[in-house]
């Protein structure tokens, strides 16, 4: 009896052993490159982590039905193994080392969210496999001398110095007074450096400097002092709850600032779940349809958004599109490359130098892109129908400023 | 540490204000919480997602175009079922267990809530728009939004006409009776099953309206409802449990105990300074508690 029990373990142990190995593929299977990401499709990442993983199919499909990458003069298909990481960073990190030990694969792309990004990162740069991400934009993940990562999007810092900049020179040059009401989590507090950075290179003054925690929606008590203290400028970032958040209680308790910043309206669909309310916010953003950028694969902005939108049924956040450039950015590389040894398709990276329909794309040594310029939009309703339109920078602005926001005695 | 408050003496009218409003909210979702501890002997760590369930089915309201103030009468009518259902499925089987069962048993409720909100509804924060405007006080320099007065309102409405109902109608005096004396009341023909599944109800009830209130003046979202729970434990554990006009005061005096927290020590202390007060309270209590049993009156 006791003898049988070990025997079978034994048998299923091996089997086990052995049907792992079987389903282990390498990192390039007859015509295939099979790239692996680890991403949010339930917990409360989930529905940036579906527009993330929306982007890289369409992107997919698209390389795929044109004409795929060549690579010493065959042609390959993308293929992407994902796996749900349900918006846990430890998840997320257990879930890399499987794809790259188990499942063999060699070519990673970056899950939703810099938290996540940090959490598989070290995995991959243990392994020395390349990874384009496209949602974590914490700048401590460039600065830890990563070989392996690359992100096609602008640092977190960048988000919001251009609204203190333009705030400074709608007052003149002169400096000007900011409010600050930053969640504490690793992606706003980098942006509240920038901001930070702003304004010392402004020789501009911080009147508020507030902290928000995770589980807040009730910004009343910021809000009040806010209106106590007056300043030019007030800077919100706390994910689509500081937005929602703070647009909900600006309005009720009729706070007047001559400039209201903020991240994640986008993805917090403002001028949608607040109407006119959401009027003159401005907002930080990757990426817009108007921007002029182009390629092959997508053309533009526009096309792009059209194509998207056909496709999922709603327009594309600029999380999609930014995941979306991430392929477009590994095709590049392994025809660079003209190679699958993950050191030279390394190398081919760090040498990007292109433009897509997402911005212009070229890699600092830490791995973030220095070649895309954030832009800021702004919410400007007509009558009841509200668009974001693009006020900075100048060069694809399609409407101009409005300033100082008029009060709520005049609306 | 920010002396703005000090500077300027009207935020403390505003800090006031906005605590008491946000603390009645508070007391009413505590209200709920004592009852069913002291009936059941429960502590419900799914409160609080039984407050965000509210706020969902309010946040749907206004999605299919009626006005959200009317989810603080259909809410609490579908919560009241939710309510007896997880009765019947999970809590008659942990009612006459010890605590720490019951409190590892609402515990998987709230993970399970928290999970199915999130695969139903999405990961989105949501809020429902009641346009209800803004009273102003004075000369403009204290804002209180109408739809915090309307969520106090309509919390006191609940809580009396809970009290009433406890007091005059023959289910209350049952529950108030199982509440004294489980097996006593039972010998005297009470129902008890029936008494327990009609408390479980009555506590999610209050939760769906709290979570509409919620959900019409702040915003909501499926991870959002430890807070909730956390302050309504809070509540009941400095008021004790029988002690009614207790939850409101205290409920009362968190709120505004946040508030000023939030000005004087800075936002990101705010929800720190509530476990911190609660770890003292806890501390100050437990001997009390330890040593007395107290019934809901």
């Amino acid at each position: 009896m006791k003898l049988n029990k070990i025997i079978l373990s034994f048998i299923s142990a091996l089997a086990i052993l052995l049907s792992s190995s079987a389903t282990s593929f390498a990192k390039v299977v007859g015509d295939k490159i099979v790239l692996g990401s680890a991403i949010s499709l339930t917990g409360k990442y989930s529905s940036n982590g579906v527009h993330t993983q929306n982007g890289y199919n369409m992107a997919v499909d698209r390389i795929n039905s044109m004409g795929g990458v060549k690579v010493g003069g065959k042609t390959y298909k993308f293929e992407i193994i994902y796996y749900d990481d349900e918006s846990n960073p430890k998840r997320a990190a257990q879930l890399a080392e499987r794809l790259i030990s188990q499942d063999g694969v060699e070519y990673m792309l970056g899950p939703y969210s810099s938290g996540l990004t940090k959490a598989i990162a070290p995995v991959t740069e243990k392994y020395g496999v390349p990874m384009v991400e496209a949602n974590g934009a914490s700048r401590s993940l460039f600065t830890k001398g990563y070989k392996y990562l690359f992100a096609v999007l602008a640092p977190a810092n960048l988000y919001l110095d251009v609204a203190i900049d333009l705030a400074v020179e709608k007052n003149g040059g002169k400096p000007v007074s900011v409010a600050m009401a930053f969640e504490q989590d690793a992606f706003s507090q980098d942006v509240r450096l920038g901001v930070l950075e702003a304004i010392e290179r402004t020789g501009s003054k911080k009147v508020i400097d507030d902290k928000l925690p995770k589980e807040l929606n009730d910004m009343a008590a910021t809000l009040a002092k806010v209106k106590a203290v007056k300043p030019d400028v007030l800077v919100v970032s706390g994910h689509t709850k500081g937005a929602l958040t703070a647009i909900r209680q600006i309005a009720e308790m009729k706070v007047d600032v001559p400039m209201l910043a903020m991240t994640h309206c986008d993805a917090a669909k403002l001028s949608k779940q607040h109407g006119k309310n959401s009027q003159y916010a401005l907002c930080a953003s990757q990426w817009h349809k108007t921007l002029t950028y182009k390629d092959d694969f997508f053309k533009d902005g526009m096309t792009y958004d059209a194509d998207f939108k056909k496709l999922f049924d709603y327009a594309p956040p600029y999380q999609a599109a930014e995941s979306s450039a991430a392929l477009l950015v590994f095709k590049d590389a392994f025809e660079r490359a003209n190679s699958f040894d993950k050191v030279k398709v390394r190398d081919a990276l760090a040498a990007t130098d292109m433009q897509t329909f997402y911005g212009n794309i070229k890699f600092a040594a830490g791995g973030q892109n220095v070649d895309k310029p954030m832009v800021l939009f702004q919410v400007m309703c007509d009558g009841d129908k509200c668009e974001n339109k693009v006020v900075a920078p100048t060069k694809w602005a399609s409407a101009e400023l409005i300033h100082p926001i008029p009060s709520w005695s005049k609306r | 540490m920010d002396l703005l408050i000090f500077q300027v003496p009207i935020l403390m009218v505003q800090a006031s204000l906005d605590g008491i409003l946000l603390g009645i909210l508070f007391a009413l979702i505590a209200y709920g919480m004592a009852l069913q501890w002291g009936v059941m002997n429960i502590i419900n760590i799914a409160q609080g997602d039984l407050v965000i369930l509210g706020g969902y089915i309010t946040y749907f309201m206004y999605l299919s175009g009626i006005h959200p103030a009317l989810g603080v009468i259909v809410a609490p009518a579908i919560m009241y079922f939710v309510g007896v259902g997880l009765y019947k499925l999970v809590i008659n089987k942990v009612v006459d267990r010890d605590l720490f069962i019951s409190i590892l048993a609402t515990f998987g409720i709230s993970i399970l809530f928290m999970q199915l909100m999130n695969f139903a509804f999405g990961a989105d924060v949501v809020l429902a728009n009641s346009e209800f405007g803004t009273t102003m006080l004075f000369n403009n320099s204290v804002t209180l939004p109408n739809s915090k007065l309307f969520s106090a309102l309509i919390s006191i409405i609940f809580a009396i006409g809970l009290v009433v109902y406890m007091k005059k109608s023959k289910l209350g005096r049952a529950i108030r009776a199982t509440a004294q004396n489980a097996r006593a009341a039972k010998i005297l023909g009470v129902d008890t099953e029936k008494v327990y599944a009609a408390t479980f109800g009555i506590n999610a009830a209050l939760c769906g309206v709290a979570g509409s209130l919620v959900a019409i003046t702040f915003t909501i979202h499926p991870y959002m409802g430890l807070p909730y729970t956390i302050r309504s434990f809070m509540i009941v554990i400095i008021a004790g449990l029988g002690n009614l006009p207790g939850v409101a005061v205290s409920g009362m005096g968190l709120g505004m105990f946040e508030e000023f927290a939030d000005y004087i020590l800075g936002t990101e202390f705010r929800i720190g300074s509530v476990f911190l007060l609660l770890v003292l309270i806890l501390v100050y209590r437990r001997f009390k508690l330890s040593k007395k049993r107290e019934y809901l009156k």
